[in-house]
């Protein structure tokens, strides 16, 4: 049941990852990447990562999404679709050597796994690893002044004159 | 053979490789952007694949994932914006007529 899931999962992210690239309508190619952030959101639900499922759909399919086609929408570029530059056959050489090299260090590897079972649900575990004593911190004080830092950047930026 | 380790690290291999593909051979830049997200899931993918099989109960990948997560919304916010100040000045989004720093 569970291998199932995962397959369907990874075909589903697969095949909308794809058409993100290779679709001529910019529009339906964002739409196709809200639907590869809900499949993620699934595989993370697969590896037990309540919490992180849940901040996956709020921040991606929430935000993030909205944010990239209000910049699809702003661009008025979509009827020159989605063209390839001149750089398509080396990039295609790139990507496929990555992932050769990737996908044959992930398999030849023999990677320590642990029989444990994974602990559940997560969110109390990560609330104390982040504020507690010895956890994260200083990280997440350093990451609510980098989203200030960017907010503010962003609208003096998008800002009329 | 059940589902692995190494079925989730081909997964996210595979997702970043069609992200870089897209990053390197599209010229619209919000379609850029698009693929970066994709690229970042990937790695995201691969981070909570190693908490739960490595690691079971200490979380650290986890928590990697929510700051990628956090650097992911702050860039695509700056990104967009970016985008949007050139397409302003200069009526276009094709990255291969961005060449104003080129000398």
């Amino acid at each position: 049941m569970f291998d199932i899931v995962f397959w369907v999962l990874a075909v589903v992210t697969v095949g909308a990852a794809l058409a993100v690239v290779l679709l001529r309508d910019v529009f339906r190619a964002a739409l196709c990447l809200v639907l590869l952030f809900l499949m993620v959101a699934g595989v993370y639900i697969t590896l037990h990562a309540d919490f992180l499922a849940v901040v996956q759909i709020l921040v991606y399919v929430g935000a993030i999404s909205v944010l990239i086609i209000v910049g699809i929408m702003l661009t008025q570029e979509m009827w020159r679709g989605n063209p390839s530059g001149k750089l398509r056959i080396p990039a295609l050489v790139v990507g496929l050597l990555l992932l050769g090299t990737l996908v044959f260090s992930a398999v030849t590897t023999e990677w320590r796994t642990s029989d444990v079972p994974p602990q559940e649900p997560t969110t109390a575990a990560i609330g104390a690893f982040l504020f507690g004593e010895g956890g994260f911190i200083l990280p997440v004080e350093i990451a609510a002044v980098l989203l200030l830092a960017a907010v503010l950047g962003a609208i003096v930026l998008i800002r009329e004159k | 053979m059940s589902v692995g380790l190494e079925h989730y690290l081909v997964l996210s291999a595979v997702l970043f490789s069609i992200g870089l593909y897209g990053v390197l051979a599209k010229r619209n830049a919000v379609v850029i952007l698009m693929c970066i997200e994709i690229m970042l899931n990937a790695v995201n993918i691969a981070l909570v694949a190693f908490s739960r099989y490595v690691v079971p109960t200490l979380l650290t990948g986890q928590v990697f994932a929510i700051f990628v997560i956090v650097v992911a919304a702050a860039e695509a916010a700056v990104g967009i914006a970016i985008i949007i100040a050139i397409y302003r000045n200069r009526e276009s989004i094709d990255v291969a007529k961005f060449d104003l720093m080129k000398w």
